[in-house]
Formats: structure tokens, sequence, C-alpha cells
């Protein structure tokens, strides 16, 4: 199968100034201006296929954003290659750009002081829409996104979390091909978190877009990617299964133990993260999981007793902390 | 084509509606903006009574039609500043425009277009004002009227297609503010907007005739007040042409690397 994007040894070097705190080393950059360069983002090469859901982690800071707008064309890589449904994204082709969309969380693209309807007018004509495709598109998403009300206020009346799914459904007006969504949830409440993730898998479902999302909330990567790309300091750490990131990355199990007649110390059996009157969490390694198991089935009066990886955050947080590089 | 109107048309609709919603702070603006022609009015009507009815061949009443007519003229030259361009970029607009299958020139004419619709609309109340208020001598022949519209929108076209050219400039450096008032500051002596041309020493004048900023904003009132005969009326609207395709010309010429740059140092 081609792939959707294909990415060899991109990388993207910064030349940025750099100059001391003072006056004496402001005037003296007046003179010698220093710089340096700041490596962005270092050899990184996957491939993602068609209708694939990706998620891309990483700290603040990782080459996450950078890496979007490579792929998007905004930013010429400074060495590598990089191909997006067979176009170069820096040549910024007319017909590449009209199959891509790039989301990025809190970046207003609408018409501020108007509704966001006529904003959704321009970008048809913008992409060029067929009127009928464009009046078919734009009720469907109006329906999934349950903006009939929204669409008629000026953009600027609207709350965070419903300026976010105008901008996402403006975004995608013209069935791009390649979402590349950066932080698209970022300061949204809960529910609104939700709504939009289930309109990206509905829209990643109906259409067989391909998606490169960049999230910190973990909740939109579990219940949209199958498989992650984990960045840090400009290089991949990770690219695989999200499953197996956390067989990889955790070396620790959590079990939750709920005794029939109140707690006891079980600092003897592991690691006590959490107590509270009946239950207690134990972290424990993996290896010795099933024989701490076993001894706490047979020592203790259980009610119930549960095995589970480590949140997903917390592994990811591990992953973070190793920075090997495959 | 048909998409490209259909563009030009949707983007002016919003340039209107979005003028209309601000109707009341452009309102302001514009009023605002009448207190410097009225001044440069009243000073050289008072030199021109002084000096025993007119200065420079203008009389109180010229001065009057020059300074409302600058007021239209005035408002059809504002475009996209570097300044706007500045902003774009510090704000990440641009990135969002970029990603557009549309080279940003066309959205931003379309939408200056439609802004002006609507100046004009608003303008003529302010000019009845004005005009009861000093009592212009205008009475051109219709052959000016025509001229003077084509002359007003040429008089836009230059001016944006040469601040679009400086606002590349800061694709290339974001410290860009004392160029473009050095830039600003001879557009004010050298386009007839501190003074009539007319008014200013030979050697000034010539130099005016060689740069662009005369064309875009002195020429077209001198063609509505009856100060140039047909023949310098179509060499103006020729180099109003000039102007306006070195500068779009220009854009087009240098955009690609003024995006490589833009695309290399961070967007």
């Amino acid at each position: 199968m081609i792939s959707a994007i294909q990415v060899s040894n991109l990388s993207k070097t910064f030349v940025v100034p750099e100059r001391e705190a003072g006056l004496k080393a402001a005037v003296k950059s007046l003179v010698r201006r220093k710089t340096k360069e700041v490596k962005a983002v270092e050899k990184i090469s996957f491939e993602i296929a068609p209708g694939e859901v990706v998620g891309f982690l990483g700290p603040n800071g990782a080459g996450k954003t950078t890496t979007l707008k490579m792929l998007s064309g905004l930013l010429y890589p400074t060495a590598g290659e990089v191909s997006v449904l067979g176009h170069m994204p820096s040549r910024r082709e007319k017909s590449f750009l009209r199959q891509i969309t790039l989301v990025m969380g809190q970046r207003n693209q609408l018409v501020w002081d108007i509704p966001a309807m006529d904003s959704f007018e321009l970008n048809r004509a913008i992409y060029r829409i067929p009127v009928e495709e464009y009046r078919r598109t734009r009720d469907e998403f109006i329906e999934l996104l349950e903006m009939k009300d929204l669409v008629r206020k000026p953009v600027r009346n609207l709350s965070l979390g419903e300026r976010m799914k105008v901008e996402i459904a403006a975004a995608l007006l013209h069935r791009p091909q390649v979402l590349f969504l950066d932080e698209p949830t970022i300061g949204l409440d809960v529910t609104m978190q939700r709504r939009i993730r289930t309109f990206i898998g509905e829209y990643n479902r109906r259409h067989g877009a391909t998606v490169l999302l960049s999230s910190h909330y973990m909740a939109d990567v579990v219940a949209l990617c199958r498989r992650v790309i984990v960045i840090h300091h400009g290089k991949i750490l990770f690219d695989g299964d999200l499953n197996s990131l956390v067989g990889r990355f955790s070396a620790y199990k959590t079990i939750g133990v709920t005794l029939t007649n109140g707690t006891v110390d079980l600092a003897a059996y592991g690691d006590v993260i959490e107590r509270d009157t009946t239950r207690v969490t134990l972290r424990v390694t993996k290896a010795e999981t099933p024989k701490v198991t076993a001894r706490l089935l047979a020592d203790l009066p259980i009610a119930d007793l549960t095995v589970e990886d480590p949140p997903i955050e917390d592994v990811i947080e591990l992953v973070f902390a190793q920075e090997k590089p495959q | 084509m048909k998409g490209m109107i259909d563009l030009y048309l949707s983007q002016m609709r919003i340039a209107i509606v979005t003028q209309f919603q601000y109707r009341v702070a452009n309102y302001f603006y514009m009023i605002g903006m009448i207190a410097e022609p009225v001044i440069y009015l009243v000073v050289w009507s008072t030199v021109a009574r002084a000096q025993g009815g007119s200065v420079g061949g203008y009389t109180p009443g010229e001065f009057a039609a020059y300074y409302i007519v600058w007021t239209l003229v005035r408002n059809m030259n504002i475009v996209l500043t570097p300044y706007a361009w500045e902003q774009m970029i510090r704000q990440g607009e641009l990135s969002a425009r970029l990603l557009l299958p549309v080279h940003p020139i066309h959205s931003d004419l379309a939408y200056f277009v439609g802004y002006k619709f609507v100046v004009i609309i608003m303008w003529l109340p302010i000019a009845a004002v004005l005009s009861f208020a000093f009592r212009p001598g205008l009475s051109p022949d219709l052959w000016q009227v025509g001229v003077f519209i084509v002359a007003l929108w040429g008089g836009f076209f230059v001016r944006f297609g040469l601040l679009w050219l400086l606002g590349l400039v800061t694709f290339w450096t974001m410290r860009v503010s004392a160029f473009f008032e050095l830039y600003f500051t001879a557009e004010l002596l050298l386009s007839g907007r501190l003074v009539p041309l007319s008014l200013m020493p030979a050697w000034v004048q010539q130099l005016a005739g060689l740069l662009p900023f005369k064309w875009a904003f002195g020429f077209p009132i001198e063609v509505l007040i009856g100060q140039l005969t047909p023949q310098e009326s179509v060499l103006g609207l020729a180099a109003q042409a000039f102007w306006s395709l070195a500068g779009f010309g220009l854009v087009s010429l240098l955009w690609r690397a003024s995006l490589r740059r833009y695309s290399a140092v961070g967007a």
C-alpha cells in the first residue's frame, strides 16, 4: 500500500540570535551578533498509511509543531524528505493544499465579527467546493457537532469550546484527505473534548482520512489512535502500537486490593501508592506481579483485586525520562 | 476564472458585512481623519485671502475642492500596511492564510475592494457637510468625472501593490518600523497629501513625477478639480498603470523567495 505520509531523515534547524544579559553584552552584540543553531527536529523517519490515525506525542518543545508545519508545507525542511499524498509539501501546490488541513488549537482562523456561516461560505469559494457538495458537508457537520444555533452567531460571541467546534468544521469543509491536528482540544472542558474527538473519529471513518494528532490529553490519543509516535528533543523515541508502548516502557503494574475487614499494612507486598478505608493500591514490578497477587489472595481476606497497567500519562512520563531514541 | 470571480465576490461580501458591523467605529475613524485636511484647508485659505485672494493659483474655493476630494482619496488609499504584516506574522495569522490554496494577495485585494464600497457610501454625508461648510469651487466636465473614477481606483491599486511589496520586507526582518516611517514621510511630502504639489518648488514636482506617491494620491484630485489637460490625464492614468504593474509584478517575482525565507526561519 502506498503511504499517505512518508518522512525520511527529516530535520529542521533554526538559527537563533544569542546574547548574554546586560548592557555590555547589548553593546557587544551591535558589533558582533552571535547566533546559535537549534535542532528542532533531527533525522526523523516514519510512514503513515491512508486512513490511519496516529497520535503524535511529546512534551512542549519536543518538535511536534515543527514537524506538523513541515508536513503541511509551512516550514521548509533543513534536510530530509517529506511526501504527503505524493506531494512535496514545501512546494505548496494548490492541489496539495486542497487535500490537507492543519488545525492548531486556540488559533482563530474564522472572521471574528461575523457568523461562522459567512466564513464557511468564504471557504467554499477558496476551496472551490461545488455548491451542492458544500451544502451537504456543511449540514452534515452542523448535525454531527450540534451547532445549528452557533453558526449564525458572530464568532466573537462563542465560548472557547463552541468556537473550536466551528473552527474544526471550517477546516474540514473541503473534505481534506490528510488532517494535521495540533492540540485541537487544548483548553476545552471534558464534554467538549469528547465531542471533538468523536467528530474526528467519525470524519476518519466516513471519509477514510489520514490523521496525525498531537495532543497533551491522553484521552484523545487513547480514543482515536492505535499507533503513536513519541518525539522528544527532536528525535523519535517510539513508533508503534499504543499498547506495546505501555508494555515496553512500563516496568510496573498496579494492584488494587479491597479487603473485607478494613485495611491492613500491605507495605510488605509492594509500594503503597494510594490508600483509603477499604482499598489499597500497590505498585509492583512486572516480574513480581503474579507472585505478589498469589500471596495477597492466600494471605488476606480479599473482597476484590484488580491488576492494571499504570495510566498512560505515567507511561509517557517514563518514556520522556528514558530519552533513548530508536 | 469563474472560481476566481467567485472568490473575489465572496471575499468582498465578507468585507462589506464586516465593515458594516464596524460602522460606528468606521464613522468615528473617518470623522477623525477629517481633522487633518480641515487644518490644511483653513491654513491655506487664510494664506490665500491674505495674499489677495489666491496662492499658487488656488483660491479658497479651490483649496476647499482639493481638500474635500482629498478626504475621499485618502480613504481609498487605505490598504494593508506593513504594520499589519508584522502583526499577522507575530500572531500566526499568516501561517493560517498560507495553508489556503489561494495567493493571499487575492484575498486582501478583494477584501479592500469590498471595503472601499462601504467607504464611498459612508463618505458621501461627510462630503456634503464639508461642502456646506467650505463652499468648494468644483465644476468638473463629464470626462473629468470619468477619468477621476478610474484614477481613484488606479490610485488604490498603486498604493495597494506597493505597500504589499513593502510588507514582504517583514519576511526578512521584523524590526522595520523605522524603514516604514521613512517611506511614509516621503509619501506625505511627495504625494500631494500635505500640500498640493503645484505649490511645491519645481524640482520637488519633477521628483514627485518620477515616484509613485503622486499617482496614488494627488493625481486623482488634480483631475477632478480641473488642474489637468486631457493629455496630462491620460499620461497620469498610464503612470498609474505602470506603478500598479510594477508593484504587483515585483510582488509576484519576490513572493517565492519571501515565502522560502519565511518558511526557513519559522512560521
